[in-house]
């Protein structure tokens, strides 16, 4: 039986990405963000979410993708999975998408530059659009913040 | 009847009962024939156990029901309190507090409790017996329908009829086949407290609320309302069967005087009267000192349960940080309205200001809690440690009002049962000890709670032998604490901090409750890691303090804002020592390290630009720089910096459990205008 899915779509370059609606907790449009020192160059700092501090990580430079400065269209998208809060730059957020699961197939091992194992699936939209669903509990996996591991190019 | 739902409420209330209990029965000790202490003991037993059956909890049920026949005929004073029986209701104590938290830990709150029954037993029926040929007939209070005035309930009367206002005397009584008896009483009181003020209740009102009552119950009231329409306004409350109104004037008023016998009143019902708030008051600082607590302390406790709720503490988190939210708008709002500069504006503006740092102060102080609730578990257990070590011990408590954060309360209470109990047992010397000393026999313990500063501090200071400076030594020595070599050198001070080295203890034998080596370095420990300190001043023969130092409240520090071009960092008050100016030339370099001279001693020089790898600042290209001397231990390091912002009261928040565990900074605070600065964590630059 296929399921239903509800996805916010982003954009990152020509890429559009999915993440579960139910794991996002807000959209925000870009703010100050505060350095922290000793962080991996992805690790943008902490921001003030009404009180709250939140990390904020460049999706760009998570996936060792080029990182451009932020425009009018860029977004943090707050993310919360497994009890971590954080906040991804992207190029723009502007869609919720429903998906039916039998539309999504495993990743192939790399798309766009970005290594599968940060991927749960692609799912084909209609006219030929691709949308690439993120594995979250690897991208905020901890571990590789000490290891600074990159993609190989 | 579903009960879980009502579970969190029953532990909630057992465990206030079961500590008022504990501190009632302490204080008659104190005063075994103040009758009204048993009142309020007895109220609470009875309290215990209805709870308790009507949860299901039939060991408790029946624990506290022999208490109650016990306590009963103490209070008809059929039978005096002796220490036999005191030692019986402790033990029945201790037993219901370990089923009270086999109910918290999701047992069936079951225990074996036949022997303790059967102990209450023999007392009621073996001591009983003796007595009551000659009691019974004096013993007046068992007929509590009259109703009996205090004082100051009968001046209150008295008074309004002065100033021609009616009291009357209602008896009202329900229908015997009524369901919800406490919802009719509640609507009565109702309707009494819409026109006028109701004095006296016999039964209580918290007993009424608790339908623990007949199926009538009778009221002092003070109205200006006549009677026919007052009686009309009752019998309109549906299933009341009559309601009997009597005026009371001056004469009969001092007959109930008269009447009044030496039988004190009891003292619950004055909830809503001035006298209850008065000493809700006074009530923080009664803990254990006998001469000023009877009578107060009875009246202010179940007035001041009457009066507060709890609330769950990520409420108050989250209250917290959407006051922080507030303020950061404010500080936009106030920069708008000047910029905009209409008068009216302007005006509301300020107004808002005003009330919100008012908000944030409430909030702030909603999160602090007395230390009182810590301390009021210490005069039972030194009691019984006195005991069991045979030895007489007074403790005074002063100070218990003192507010700490929630946060530091939680955590404060371990290290303090270990260091009062180290303070009777190794501090304090046996009584012979003691007499051959010239001192009294009753040693003293003193814990002090006070305020100074940005710090409450908690002292336990005893009378005792103080501690050893040679068997101190000898043992660190001994234990490899401390070299041989450098044992003689030591100063008084640093010789008194060894015993919170780990694996120090002087106790010549383990008993039960120290000497195993373990506790004191945890308590330092423990401590340290709630920001404070503890220190220790010593006079052999004549006693020993403990001083704990703690901050006010683990959220909000004093903080140095400091600045790196843009960037903006703090750094906590509590271990900077000076702030200067440093010039370059002054700054020497030794074996690759930089360091300079401050008060005759070389210390070294760090750079906070390079630390951080701030972008946009170096202070190389600068002549002269700014500087912080920062503290860890006994060392001391100069910190250079751009520039001060100034001292501030910050808000501690975390960085997010992404960003854990990272060098150099310790959290983050939000500014004033609503950006993140981080907090440095001096204690990392110091290697």
């Amino acid at each position: 039986m296929a399921e239903e899915m509800k996805v916010i779509v982003f954009a990152l370059g020509r890429e559009e990405y999915g993440i579960e609606v139910d794991k996002v907790r807000t959209i925000e449009r870009m703010m100050p963000i505060t350095r922290v020192p000793k962080t991996p160059d992805f690790v943008k700092g902490v921001i003030n979410l009404r009180g709250v501090v939140i990390p904020v990580i460049d999706l760009r430079g998570r996936f060792g993708l080029e990182e451009t400065e932020p425009g009018d269209n860029s977004r943090i998208i707050i993310v919360a999975a497994a009890d971590l809060e954080v906040g991804f730059i992207v190029d723009s957020a502007n869609d919720v998408m429903d998906l039916m699961s039998d539309t999504i197939e495993n990743p192939p091992e790399v798309v766009g530059g970005v290594k599968a194992k940060y991927l749960s699936g692609v799912a084909k939209l209609d006219g030929n659009r691709l949308l690439i669903l993120l594995n979250l509990a690897e991208v905020l996996n901890r571990s590789e913040i000490i290891q600074l591991e990159r993609v190989v190019e | 009847m579903d009960t879980n739902q009502y579970l969190s409420i029953f532990i909630d209330e057992s465990n206030d009962h079961l500590q008022s209990l504990n501190e009632n029965i302490l204080r008659l000790e104190q005063q075994p024939d103040d009758i009204d202490i048993v009142q309020v003991i007895f109220r609470s037993a009875h309290t215990l156990k209805g709870m308790s059956a009507a949860m299901g909890f039939e060991d408790l049920a029946s624990l506290t029901h022999e208490m109650e026949n016990v306590l009963d005929l103490v209070r008809n004073g059929k039978l005096s309190m002796n220490d036999h029986m005191f030692d019986a209701l402790f033990r029945c104590l201790d037993a219901l507090e370990a089923m009270v938290q086999d109910v918290i830990k999701g047992g069936t709150g079951s225990g074996d409790v036949a022997e303790l029954v059967e102990r209450l037993k023999s007392i009621v029926t073996g001591d009983a017996e003796n007595n009551t040929s000659e009691s019974s007939s004096s013993a007046s209070a068992d007929i509590p329908a009259n109703l009996i005035l205090d004082q100051f309930q009968l001046s209150v009367l008295s008074q309004s009829l002065e100033s021609g206002h009616r009291v009357y005397y209602i008896e009202v009584k329900v229908q015997e086949n009524c369901i919800l008896k406490a919802a009719r009483a509640y609507m009565v009181f109702d309707v009494l407290e819409r026109n006028g003020e109701v004095v006296k209740a016999h039964p209580s009102v918290e007993e009424i609320e608790q339908e623990k009552f007949g199926n009538s119950f009778a009221v002092y009231y003070i109205s200006q309302v006549d009677e026919a329409e007052l009686r009309d306004s009752i019998c309109r409350v549906s299933e009341i069967e009559s309601v009997t109104i009597t005026a009371v004037d001056k004469s009969s008023l001092s007959d109930v005087a008269h009447s009044e016998s030496y039988r004190q009143p009891a003292a619950d019902a004055v909830k809503e009267t001035a006298a209850a708030s008065a000493s809700a008051a006074v009530l923080p600082s009664t803990a254990v000192i006998p001469a000023r607590s009877a009578v107060p302390a009875a009246a202010g406790g179940g007035a001041a349960a009457a009066r507060t709720i709890r609330v769950d503490i990520e409420r108050l988190d989250s209250l917290m940080n959407l006051l922080s939210e507030l303020l950061i708008d404010r500080v936009r709002l106030e920069q708008l309205s000047s910029e905009v500069k209409r008068g009216d504006l302007t005006e509301t503006v300020e107004h808002m200001a005003r009330v919100s740092a008012d908000l944030q102060n409430i909030v702030l102080k909603m999160r602090m809690v007395p230390v009182d609730s810590v301390f009021n578990r210490f005069p039972r257990m030194v009691r019984d440690v006195a005991k069991s070590l045979g030895k007489k011990v007074d403790l005074v408590i002063t100070g218990a009002d003192t507010e700490l954060d929630r946060t530091v309360i939680d955590e404060i209470g371990d290290p303090l049962v270990h260091l009062i109990r180290n303070a009777v047992d190794h501090g304090l010397e046996s009584i012979s000890e003691r007499t051959a000393a010239g001192k009294p026999e009753t040693g003293t313990v003193h814990l002090r709670a006070y305020h100074s500063g940005n710090h409450v501090f908690i002292e336990i200071e005893e009378d005792g032998k103080g501690i050893d400076r040679a068997k101190v030594l000898q043992t660190a020595v001994k234990r490899g604490i401390v070299p041989a070599e450098e044992a003689s050198s030591l100063s008084e001070d640093q010789v008194n901090m060894l015993i919170f080295a780990p694996g120090f203890s002087t106790a010549d034998k383990v008993t039960d409750l120290s000497g195993r080596g373990v506790g004191l370095d945890v308590v330092k420990s423990k401590i340290s890691s709630l920001g404070g300190d503890v220190s220790v001043q010593t006079k052999q023969g004549s006693g020993t303090k403990f001083t704990i130092q703690l901050p006010l409240t683990l959220s909000i520090i004093a903080a140095m804002l400091v600045k790196l071009g843009s960037e903006k960092y703090a750094f906590p008050l509590s271990s900077i020592i000076e702030t200067g100016s440093i010039r370059k030339a002054d700054i020497k370099s030794v074996h690759g390290n930089f360091v300079t001279e401050y008060r005759s001693s070389i210390i070294p020089v760090l750079s906070l630009a390079a630390v951080v790898d701030s972008p946009g600042y170096r202070e190389d290209n600068e002549a002269e720089t700014e500087m912080l001397v920062i503290r860890k231990g006994d060392k001391l390091a100069a910190v250079l910096v751009d520039e001060f912002i100034g001292q501030n009261e910050i808000v501690l928040k975390p960085l997010g459990e992404y960003l854990r565990n990272l060098d150099v900074v310790s959290g983050a605070t939000i500014l004033g205008d609503g950006q993140v600065a981080l907090i440095i964590d001096p204690n990392t630059l110091i290697k």
